[in-house]
């Protein structure tokens, strides 16, 4: 175990937004991200606006501190980020701004895979609605051709 | 009694010095400074006295005669010496070595290393609760064989294995037995004799006595056994071994070895009863606790236990005043779970929630008490924080869901 920075501790001692959102609620989005034979498993959960503002951020992890820092920290940096801003979050940033040690940037990696699997997640359910009330908007129309 | 804090449960690692030994130790670093090689002045021999003496010690505490005692930096010196010296010593008779899967590093990778070299190595699988079947060890001995090393208790599991009926297979086979004995001797009866070993590695800081020393045992009788030196110099310890002797930590490895010998029966008692304490606590409060390990042959300070759907290194994070251990990959270097759990057949994913508590001489029931009521307060509080117990919960059969680990 290495030695942590401040963050790292006050986030593991802290975690920020930890929770459980509808995840079959159209708007949000989750992403669930690493294997448990690994050591860790992240799972992100987003609420998204239809002007795709992040609303709410949620998270549960499975792993080791850093683990648990890079995803408290994530979902405190994407709340009210649009989400294409928020896919700009980087690993990169997110190992800074906890001072990973080497051994541990793995961990803002799956953090930042976390973000983009929830958006992909939230994404693919927003198109399937679109293509739902399409399907919706054809039959009604086909149905008023009919009459 | 007030509670001090931090709580010190890593004892398999290493252990605080005794008093008792520190002070027979401190002469030896300033007045009785001689070498113990300095055979023209007095000096020399109060020192030589002094390393004669901690020879019988250490030599009672596993039954051996004390020049039998060969002093050694640590174990893992020890344990280097030991099947190196052996191989190179006995090639002209064979090429083969045994081992387990389960055994320390120093025992692993100096097998490793002889087989870059050309020896032959069978590594003999453990069960699940980590023991080498002695069947397995007489079916793997060839006319090739030169030496068995199995070890006689685990450092992560506290599994004791049976070095006797090990011992006298390969007594009867004449075949050369190596155990290390580090995490054994001292804490549970071990008689060199009884158990047929012809060499075994002893460490004195995993026995309340100071680091940097250690010794191995090498019998000279019934068979001789002859090893070849890994250190060329002065041809101190009958030439196994050069080097100037460390006099006080020799001095302080005998009284460590003399207080075990005295105090081992109580003391393992002791130890027994806050661990089974602990462990019964945990398979109380814990839902899905799963104790690593044999509990039948255990060392008696020794509890492994797995806590499913939280990682150990953050449990190790949340009780930080408490000094404890993980078979996690995130605490090691190597980013690998432990190959002890992994041998033993336990799956990665409760490798990686496994921690290890190591309970010693100046530990309390009342340590044990808050320790135990520690973990199972922030356990249920991660487990909240665990998305696996949350779907767990939910009846959501872990091992069939497509996971995603980061290649890195």
């Amino acid at each position: 175990m290495p030695a942590y920075s401040d963050k790292v501790i006050d986030h593991t001692e802290n975690p920020r937004n930890v929770g459980t959102l509808d995840k079959n609620d159209p708007s949000v989005g989750t992403g669930l991200v690493g294997a448990p034979a690994c050591g860790d498993v992240m799972r992100l959960q987003l609420k998204i606006s239809d002007d795709g503002v992040i609303e709410d951020a949620r998270f549960k992890t499975f792993g080791c501190g850093s683990a648990i820092a890079s995803s408290s920290l994530v979902t405190e940096w994407v709340k009210g980020k649009s989400v294409d801003d928020a896919l700009k979050i980087s690993n990169k940033a997110i190992a800074e701004e906890l001072a990973l040690p080497p051994v541990k940037l793995h961990c803002s990696v799956l953090a930042e895979d976390a973000i983009k699997a929830a958006v992909e997640d939230f994404r693919k359910k927003q198109a399937a609605r679109r293509a739902k009330e399409k399907a919706k908007e054809e039959t009604a129309a086909e149905r008023q051709g009919d009459k | 009694m007030t509670l001090k804090l931090p709580i010190y449960f890593d004892n398999h690692a290493t252990t605080p010095m005794d008093p008792r030994v520190l002070e027979e130790m401190l002469p030896y670093f300033t007045e009785k400074f001689g070498n113990a090689a300095s055979n023209s002045h007095s000096f020399g021999w109060e020192a030589k006295d002094a390393v004669e003496q901690s020879r019988e010690k250490v030599a009672a505490l596993i039954g051996a005669e004390a020049k039998n005692i060969v002093w050694t930096s640590g174990a893992t010196e020890a344990t280097n010496l030991a099947i190196k010296g052996a191989a190179e010593s006995y090639r002209a008779k064979g090429d083969h070595i045994i081992t387990q899967a389960t055994e320390h590093k120093a025992t692993l990778d100096t097998c490793r290393h002889l087989e870059k070299q050309g020896f032959k190595v069978t590594v003999l699988p453990v069960d699940g609760e980590g023991r080498v079947n002695p069947d397995d060890v007489k079916a793997a001995i060839t006319d090739r064989t030169l030496l068995v090393s199995v070890m006689l208790a685990n450092n992560e599991v506290g599994t004791i294995q049976p070095v006797s009926e090990i011992g006298h297979i390969c007594r009867e086979r004449g075949v050369l037995f190596h155990c290390d004995a580090v995490q054994g001797a001292g804490k549970i009866p071990f008689d060199v004799n009884e158990a047929c070993v012809d060499l075994a590695s002893l460490s004195a800081h995993k026995i309340y006595g100071p680091k940097g020393v250690g010794a191995l045992y090498v019998r000279r009788d019934k068979p001789r056994v002859v090893l070849t030196a890994q250190m060329d110099g002065g041809g101190h310890e009958q030439k196994m071994r050069s080097g100037t002797l460390n006099v006080p930590g020799i001095v302080g490895f005998g009284k460590a070895c003399e207080l075990c010998r005295a105090e081992m029966a109580g003391e393992a008692v002791r130890l027994a009863a806050m661990r089974d304490y602990m462990e019964s606590v945990f398979l109380k409060e814990i839902e899905f606790a799963h104790v690593n390990g044999c509990r039948a042959h255990r060392l008696p300070g020794n509890l492994n236990i797995s806590f499913p759907y939280v990682e150990g290194e953050s449990i190790m994070i949340s009780m930080k005043d408490v000094a404890v251990s993980s078979g996690s990959a995130c605490t090691s270097a190597s980013l690998q779970p432990s190959y002890v759990l992994k041998a033993m057949g336990l799956p990665d994913e409760l490798a990686h929630t496994s921690i290890r508590f190591g309970l010693g001489r100046f530990n309390t029931m009342e340590e044990a008490e808050y320790v135990a009521k520690l973990a199972v307060e922030k356990i249920a509080a991660l487990r909240e924080l665990s998305p696996l117990y949350e779907m767990a919960k939910e009846g959501i059969d872990l091992s069939k869901i497509q996971w995603n680990p980061v290649d890195d």
